[in-house]
């Protein structure tokens, strides 16, 4: 089998911010779009303004702006983060049944989720470590992956400790299953699937390594 | 019946008895009836089950009433927060009950529950263990997890102005659970900033019509940051 998968072995892993970006880029102009509490908010810094996208926020807004800062922070409104953020003309205020109405209806585009891990036909596992001293919190979290059009996933391929969060299957409580459309890593971008695992392209790694570390089929 | 105007806002909360369900609305601090709260911690009524999408955020609002002792079960999406302390460590004692529930999910069973619905099939939550024990059924091709209604004795919320009659505006994303919660409850306290005559707030406009408030009481918006609301 011949590879097209843009092997970037020698440089190193995306950053954060270049995840980010990475992310931004496949967001299709005009979308509508949820972006997680936590690191998928950075995004937002990466989308063209002349794209169009108008983000939702769960606690019921669309077109919200950045984050505010000095006077311009109000407390009345903020981000599913709690953060004080800012209204875009044309913004739109609702309550949280239309809210969720939008996800569960199939109205928004894409949301971006963090993740525990991604189970290799995508079943998604974000919200509870399934620690019997963890107190569980699942937010929006089980309405966005079910709703959502198209649900990626931004996270690191592999905790501090070294272990894959792309896995055969979940071993943390489930937040949906074989809902997630893509997966965005710092070492590569995934498409899980009924089929296995698709590498779409690898950074710091190769696939030949990036599937013996993960221990699970890669396809390209 | 027609709105009432409380003087106070302990007046306003009156008759809470012990064991109530009540919705409180807010997402996290915005949209939190803060005086209701403080006075249905004076009011008393204790062994609440309480329905939230947070379980209190600093020492204030929710926060003070679990911290009070009053609070039996949460119901909520997402207890746990950077500043849930005061919740965390009656959770952690086994003093307080908690049902988490889908923030979605949450917000159709109080709609629900307003609208006279006995249930709904919903999506969100197959194959997880928030719908383990839940009856399913498959409706075209796709598996739908049986949810039912919430509704409360009581809700107490926070918006931005009304008219006498109880017509609710809301303030940006302060609306938040407001408007589902109002239709839920059998008595409906709403403190808000500013009560106007009839004809003031543009009909087209209103977005909790008053036939759902039972009580409205005027309170000084408190507009507390996360840090303004740790004491």
């Amino acid at each position: 089998m011949t590879s097209s998968v843009p092997e970037r072995a020698h440089r190193p892993p995306l950053t954060t911010d270049e995840l980010a970006a990475r992310i931004a880029r496949d967001i299709p102009a005009g979308s509508y779009v949820n972006l997680g509490i936590g690191r998928p908010t950075r995004i937002a810094e990466h989308l063209s303004p002349d794209a169009g996208i108008v983000l939702h926020t769960e606690n019921g807004m669309l077109g919200m702006g950045p984050a505010a800062t000095g006077d311009a922070v109000d407390t009345d409104l903020t981000n599913a983060g709690k953060v004080p953020v800012t209204e875009l003309p044309g913004a739109a205020y609702f309550h949280h049944a239309d809210s969720f109405a939008m996800m569960r209806g199939g109205h928004l585009d894409v949301c971006v989720l963090g993740a525990f891990q991604v189970s290799v036909d995508g079943d998604l596992a974000n919200w509870h470590t399934g620690d019997p001293d963890a107190i569980p919190a699942v937010g929006g979290a089980m309405d966005l992956a079910v709703g959502a059009k198209e649900v990626l996933v931004m996270m690191k391929l592999f905790t501090r400790d070294g272990a894959a969060k792309l896995v055969p299957a979940c071993t943390y409580p489930l937040t949906g299953q074989a809902c997630v459309r893509r997966v965005y890593t710092d070492h590569g971008v995934f498409e899980p699937g009924p089929d296995g695992v698709k590498v779409l392209e690898t950074y710091g790694a190769t696939v030949a390594e990036l599937r013996d570390r993960l221990g699970v089929d890669l396809r390209r | 019946m027609t709105t009432t105007i409380a003087a106070t806002t302990d007046e306003a909360v009156a008759g809470v008895e012990d064991g109530s369900t009540v919705l409180v609305g807010g997402f996290g601090l915005a949209g939190m009836p803060f005086d209701l709260i403080d006075a249905l911690i004076r009011q008393g009524a204790r062994d609440l089950t309480v329905v939230s999408n947070n379980a209190g955020n600093g020492d204030v609002g929710l926060a003070a009433l679990l911290k009070a002792g009053r609070v039996r079960k949460v119901i909520c999406s997402f207890p746990r927060q950077s500043d849930s302390y005061v919740f965390d460590e009656l959770y952690r004692a086994g003093r307080v009950e908690l049902e988490v529930v889908p923030q979605g999910t949450l917000a159709e069973r109080m709609r629900a529950g307003g609208a006279g619905i006995g249930g709904f099939y919903s999506p969100v939550g197959v194959g997880t263990p928030l719908a383990a024990g839940k009856e399913t059924r498959e409706i075209d091709g796709r598996t739908y997890v049986l949810e039912f209604p919430i509704t409360g004795d009581v809700a107490l919320i926070s918006a931005h102005r009304a008219d006498t009659l109880g017509n609710l505006v809301y303030r940006k994303t302060a609306r938040n659970f407001g408007p589902v919660m109002a239709t839920a409850a059998a008595t409906v306290v709403a403190q808000v900033t500013e009560i106007v005559e009839p004809g003031t707030i543009d009909p087209e406009t209103v977005v909790t019509p008053g036939i759902f408030v039972d009580r409205l009481v005027r309170a000084e918006a408190r507009r507390l940051t996360v840090e303004g609301a740790r004491r």
